[in-house]
């Protein structure tokens, strides 16, 4: 089970905005994907979720070719979960999440027993069962992500896309979200994820894919990866990268903060 | 996985805030049903012919099972008529109107992401309010009027969606511009027609049509909508949960295997088409497809599995009980559409002003 991208293209009136991307990201692996505003990282997953259909390459989901398969299909694939979830109305926690069954009900039907069973389970397994009947719009922002990818795994998709999910929140609920994440790769989740914290991608991920002008710069472990030459050619600032922890942890500053430069 | 972590979660509120509803779905429709059934009953017995409870009940048992064999009536025919002829028309009218009118406000505020959305919106009322003031104008009488609102009404709405096609930006702000400005157009045709209207006997009807009333309810006018009613109504009920899912927004909405343009479009025909129809048959009665809907979601919630089913029995209930206002506190009764007004426009002041609260 994977999900395979293959010479993926796509521009916007002409300007081209991916450019000839390939990678894999395999069952049960976090891949982080890393890089500046702008470079396509939300386009590229615009693409993987169908909401752009115009591109070339070809995006192949568990042997699946994505632009044959219907909302529907494509939904039992994949679930996204978006940066920030603004509901217009302020719908209780479970309502959200129950959301996520609406795949599996026929057309006309509405969630029952079985889909709330199936919500318990996951609000359970991300520890945020005692919400389920408060409002989303009264949850901290730590929980709303949890909501979110609870809504996800109700979805029953073995690829789960999660846009920067740590955006916005604190460090403690960063961490907190982060091994939830990694605990479902554990389980056999294939997870891709965009973020801007090289640090956590580093602990977190067992891929990163660094993306700059549409393009893949570099792909591989995260060692491999995190150093100052890749961090300088992505962010074009010049950076030290330290290693802690016997290297289960590297940490990036600016050179120019280091060494007291303006 | 990580619960002892997981709890430490820090959150912003406190305990008070642990739910968003005072009533549990199932609850609030058995409720509201009752209530509706009380208030059904009593509507026979107001009025200046008032009808006994016993009465009532012989009269419509026997109409429609005939249990007296018409040997046993106690009953006079006067009040037979009443509640045959006059008072059941009305009182299945109102049920039926209101019924209408608050499950396509409900259902525009979520396919338009709105809480301000309402059936007025696509200019549906506006298209009835020139429909029906140019039949009285031509001096078509009864169903005729009926069907040029309703036909009028449809067209509008096809503009709308055709001049939001045009419209760059996004759909859902393309159809509502393109909404305001038929709306205003049609308008304008209202008061044209209003101008040139004989003003003795033609405009007095027009505009006391557009005030809104069910003061002429007649089985004629049940037959005429009830098809295109049931045909608006059910797809609403059908697609409700749907509809949540459309609320978060068409890529969510999509990535959860629904596509929302299409829910949206059938929720968008089907509730034009409760809309045509109510107001063809009861005149412009506004508010309630605004109103009703938000009081609802204050009991139940927003989740539309359970907020479509009881704004309906709300919408009944309250325009139920506007009508018999409307029959009972004057002679002449007052147009359900200042009454609606009148008591909406207030509620929703409170609503919208109502500190820390949020749809």
């Amino acid at each position: 089970m994977s999900l395979e991208i293959k010479e993926l293209s796509f521009a916007y009136d002409k300007k081209l905005v991916l450019n000839n991307m390939s990678f894999t990201a395999y069952k049960g692996e976090v891949l982080s994907i890393l890089g500046p505003n702008g470079v396509g990282k939300s386009t590229l997953f615009k693409c993987i979720l169908g909401f752009l259909t115009e591109y070339t390459g070809k995006i192949t989901i568990n042997g699946l070719d994505a632009s044959s398969l219907s909302v529907k299909e494509l939904a039992k694939q994949i679930a996204y979960v978006p940066q920030r979830s603004e509901p217009v109305f302020n719908f209780s926690v479970r309502d959200i999440v129950l959301m996520g069954t609406t795949n599996d009900l026929k057309l006309f039907s509405s969630p029952g027993i079985t889909e709330q069973a199936k919500v318990d389970k996951a609000l359970e397994k991300l520890g945020i069962l005692e919400l389920s009947d408060r409002c989303f719009h009264h949850t901290s922002g730590g929980e709303r992500q949890l909501v979110m990818i609870a809504r996800a795994l109700v979805q029953n998709a073995p690829v789960l896309l999660l846009d920067e999910p740590t955006a916005n929140l604190d460090r403690g609920n960063q961490i907190l979200v982060l091994k939830q994440i990694k605990a479902l790769a554990k389980e056999g989740y294939t997870i891709i994820q965009t973020t801007h914290d090289p640090e956590h991608s580093y602990m977190f991920s067992d891929k990163i894919l660094t993306m700059k002008n549409g393009t893949v710069l570099s792909c591989g472990t995260p060692s491999e990866i995190l150093n100052k030459e890749t961090m300088k050619s992505l962010y074009e600032v010049d950076m030290e990268v330290f290693s802690l922890f016997d290297d289960r942890a590297r940490f990036c500053v600016p050179t120019s903060i280091i060494s007291n430069e303006n | 996985m990580n619960k002892q972590n997981t709890k430490k979660i820090k959150t912003e509120q406190n305990s008070e805030i642990s739910s968003n509803k005072q009533l549990s779905g199932p609850s609030a429709i058995i409720i509201f049903a009752i209530l509706l059934i009380v208030l059904t009953l009593l509507s026979f017995t107001l009025g200046r012919y008032p009808v006994p409870l016993k009465e009532l009940l012989a009269i419509l048992g026997n109409k429609i099972f005939n249990l007296f064999n018409g040997s046993e009536k106690f009953w006079t025919d006067q009040m037979e008529a009443a509640v045959w002829n006059v008072r059941l028309p009305r009182v299945i009218l109102s049920i039926l109107v209101g019924a209408c009118l608050s499950a396509a406000g409900a259902s525009y505020q979520g396919v338009f992401q709105n809480p301000m959305a309402s059936p007025d919106v696509l200019g549906a009322s506006a298209g009835a309010g020139f429909g029906a003031a140019l039949a009285i104008f031509l001096d078509l009488k009864h169903v005729n009027i009926t069907l040029s609102a309703f036909v009028m009404s449809l067209i509008t709405v096809v503009l709308v969606f055709r001049i939001s096609n045009y419209v760059k930006g996004g759909k859902v702000l393309g159809l509502v511009l393109a909404g305001i400005i038929v709306s205003s157009l049609f308008n304008a045709g209202t008061s044209f027609i209003k101008l040139v209207a004989d003003p003795t006997n033609k405009l007095p009807q027009i505009t006391y049509w557009l005030m809104g009333s069910l003061a002429g309810a007649k089985w004629s006018e049940i037959k005429f909508v009830i098809f295109p009613m049931l045909a608006g109504i059910i797809p609403l009920i059908l697609l409700r949960w749907r509809l949540n899912v459309v609320t978060m927004g068409d890529e969510e909405a999509r990535s959860m295997g629904v596509d929302a343009e299409k829910i949206r479009i059938a929720t968008i025909i089907s509730a034009t088409l409760v809309t045509a129809s109510a107001v063809s048959v009861s005149g412009v009665i506004g508010w309630i497809g605004l109103v009703i809907p938000h009081m609802m979601r204050r009991i139940v919630g927003n989740n539309y599995q359970w907020l479509m089913p009881v704004s309906m029995l709300g919408g009944s209930i309250f325009l139920l009980l506007v009508d018999n206002i409307s029959r009972n506190v004057t002679t002449s009764g007052i147009p359900i559409g200042i009454l609606t007004a009148f008591v909406g426009a207030p509620f929703f002041i409170f609503l919208i002003t109502r500190r820390g609260e949020r749809y």
